[in-house]
């Protein structure tokens, strides 16, 4: 099975991923909402990386490698090559001064943060990986 | 890709969503439900039964308008959700912050309600 795709990093790709994404996890033997939350956090670190680190450019693009350990752990590498954006250290907004500020953005990382385990950045000469690790018997 | 059907009937509008609203479509959703809330429709339903994914750039096109429609005096409801994309609501606590039923029939009787 193919454990990886590259894109250029344009957002109508996203559903590209998404697509990929559902269907390794397919074969898992997951609850459907088990695999909506790993997508959807696998989509939100995609957006951001599209859109902050490589400004949406076409001639930049983004891989996403997927590792399932023994039915342990799945581990999502993210892969890019933009200006390097650690998602650790993006400060959790507050929902309500969201609300009140009408920002149309921001708690895509808060819910990577609620539905991984572990979330690392490995930042290479010429390339940087978001590494997204979920528990499988931590699901539930 | 995402479709948004806007239909009115006496005083309720009904946004139907069909699809998939990620960082892509999210402006879509936000043109429609901009334009009603701009309108001052009084009762706003989200028909959510055919929204197959939502991410976070959906959900904050609804957050950014909570206030307006608070301010406006417009009631808002969703209904229809799948149990996945209930889920993403969940996640946040967006479930205490928007009125979201089950059915149709809920969701009329909530909007409704004086």
């Amino acid at each position: 099975m193919k454990l990886n795709i590259s894109v250029p990093c344009l957002k109508s790709n996203l559903q590209r991923i998404r697509t990929f994404v559902i269907d390794v996890l397919r074969e898992q033997h997951l609850s459907e909402v088990e695999v909506h939350s790993m997508v959807l956090a696998v989509d939100e670190v995609c957006a951001n990386l599209m859109i902050h680190s490589n400004h949406c450019s076409p001639n930049h693009s983004i891989e996403v490698r997927i590792s399932l350990k023994n039915k342990e752990k799945v581990v999502f590498d993210i892969i890019d090559k933009g200006s390097g954006f650690d998602i650790r250290k993006y400060p959790e907004p507050d929902l309500q001064d969201i609300i009140h500020m009408k920002k149309k953005g921001g708690v895509g990382l808060m819910l990577v943060r609620r539905i991984m385990d572990e979330i690392d950045f490995i930042n290479k000469e010429d390339y940087n990986i978001v590494r997204l690790t979920k528990f499988l018997h931590s699901i539930g | 890709m995402v479709y948004i059907d806007t239909t009115k009937e006496n005083d309720i509008t009904t946004l139907k969503i069909t699809g998939e609203v990620d960082a892509s479509s999210s402006i879509q959703l936000d043109e429609s439900l901009g334009a009603v809330v701009r309108q001052g429709d009084p009762k706003i339903l989200i028909d959510c039964s055919g929204l197959n994914y939502i991410s976070s750039a959906g959900l904050g096109v609804f957050m950014s308008y909570i206030d307006d429609i608070k301010t406006s005096n417009i009631k808002m409801t969703f209904f229809g959700l799948s149990e996945k994309v209930r889920s993403v609501f969940d996640i946040l606590g967006l479930d205490q912050l928007l009125n979201i039923v089950t059915t149709k029939k809920e969701a009329l009787s909530a909007i409704n309600e004086a």
